[in-house]
């Protein structure tokens, strides 16, 4: 089962089967950041996507097979660099404290 | 065209939100991210259905842009101050847009939205009232937009600048990487085309690079000065910022935008198409 984890987001309306879905949520101290931009950089650092979070400081992105990295920036706050490994057909859920 | 033509700076916009005759306006990729808190004074431009036509696959023709304009209240003689999210990409969009129907000062904002939330900028949900006008458009200067035939015979003899992300120019990806991927028409990329991700002309915070770099981005991959030039990328949109930068920061002559793109090229029957990472051959 590879569905979301309690209290990420919902995949209502996502055919999880043929996506490789990377989401999450960016906290601050343990509160959502709804303000901050989450980019998606490919497996040779090369910028793929970016992102704001939502009121709740949710992201997501549709990715490919592979290794990725998350690239946080908000805000007062030195950017975050976290590693994600992306399978179509999973959910990969990444917390990112900044 | 120059940088101190083309673009501002948030400070400048600061420091002119109560200067008569400027109108911000935002448009986002995320079309409620205005709702969300904005630049006060600023409007809105809503791509999806202000600045497309909401039958067939074209923008709105020169009467409906004029009415556009006129009923959110910007005049022919204004400067529009134009800014969004990511990188500027839709804000970039409208940019050409606005040049495509002859518009004479627009500008964007350098970093856009990112850029002044990142600087903790003031946002407000304060929805602005703006006296309409009477709006007049010029035609459309195709000089700036590309189309579908113009790319097959461009194969091999101009510039072909593909702007999308290494994956989606090789045919890993069909779309960018926070959209969904089902998607009908075929991966790859126009043979020949040279891949220069649009997310290479900006810094993290999403400020445009510096004209050297800018210069020297387009040098690695052999752009030719002497040919003419099309930016294309998935939708046209991307390649609408690659396109300001050639033209309007870089000076470069003869640069036209392909809005039709990968969907639509992707889609033709009959023309070549090259997958990986290399250009691949005429």
């Amino acid at each position: 089962m590879c569905g979301a984890t309690e209290g990420g987001l919902s995949l209502d309306g996502v055919n999880t089967k043929i996506e490789a879905v990377i989401q999450g949520q960016v906290t601050r101290s343990g509160d959502p950041v709804p303000n901050a931009y989450v980019r998606l950089l490919d497996r040779t650092g090369e910028f793929t996507a970016e992102v704001p979070t939502s009121a709740t400081g949710h992201f997501r992105f549709f990715a490919g097979d592979g290794e990725w990295t998350l690239r946080t920036l908000a805000p007062k706050a030195e950017p975050v660099d976290t590693r994600v490994v992306a399978a179509v057909g999973s959910v990969a859920e990444v917390a990112v404290a900044i | 065209m120059s940088r101190e033509d083309a673009l501002v700076t948030v400070q400048w916009v600061e420091d002119n939100l109560d200067t008569p005759g400027v109108v911000l306006v935002e448009v986002d990729e995320d079309t409620t991210s205005y709702d969300k808190g904005h630049i006060r004074g600023a409007i809105k431009l809503d791509w999806t259905t202000d600045l497309q036509d909401q039958v067939r696959r074209d923008f709105v023709n020169k009467a409906q842009f004029e009415a556009l304009l006129s009923e959110r209240g910007i005049s022919n003689d204004d400067t529009v101050v134009l800014y969004g999210g990511n990188n500027n990409w839709f804000a970039a969009y409208a940019y050409w847009y606005f040049t495509l129907y002859g518009h004479a000062d627009v500008k964007l904002m350098d970093g856009g939205r990112k850029k002044w939330e990142l600087d903790s900028r003031e946002l407000t949900d304060e929805l602005p009232t703006r006296e309409k006008t009477t709006y007049t458009a010029q035609e459309q200067d195709t000089s700036i937009r590309a189309f579908r035939d113009e790319v097959v015979a461009a194969i091999g003899s101009q510039n072909l600048v593909d702007v999308r992300s290494p994956d989606e120019y090789a045919g890993r990806l069909l779309a960018p990487a926070h959209l969904p991927q089902e998607q009908a028409q075929r991966a790859g990329h126009v043979p020949t085309s040279v891949n220069v991700p649009w997310s290479k002309n900006a810094n993290d915070d999403g400020t445009f690079k510096s004209e050297a770099d800018l210069q020297a981005l387009y040098a690695e991959v052999g752009f030719d000065e002497s040919l003419d030039t099309i930016a294309l990328c998935r939708i046209g949109e991307r390649s609408s910022l690659t396109w300001f930068v050639l033209q309007e920061l870089l000076g470069k002559k003869n640069v036209k935008n392909y809005d039709g793109s990968w969907t639509e090229y992707g889609s033709l029957v009959g023309v070549p198409v090259a997958l990986g990472d290399e250009p691949g051959e005429a």
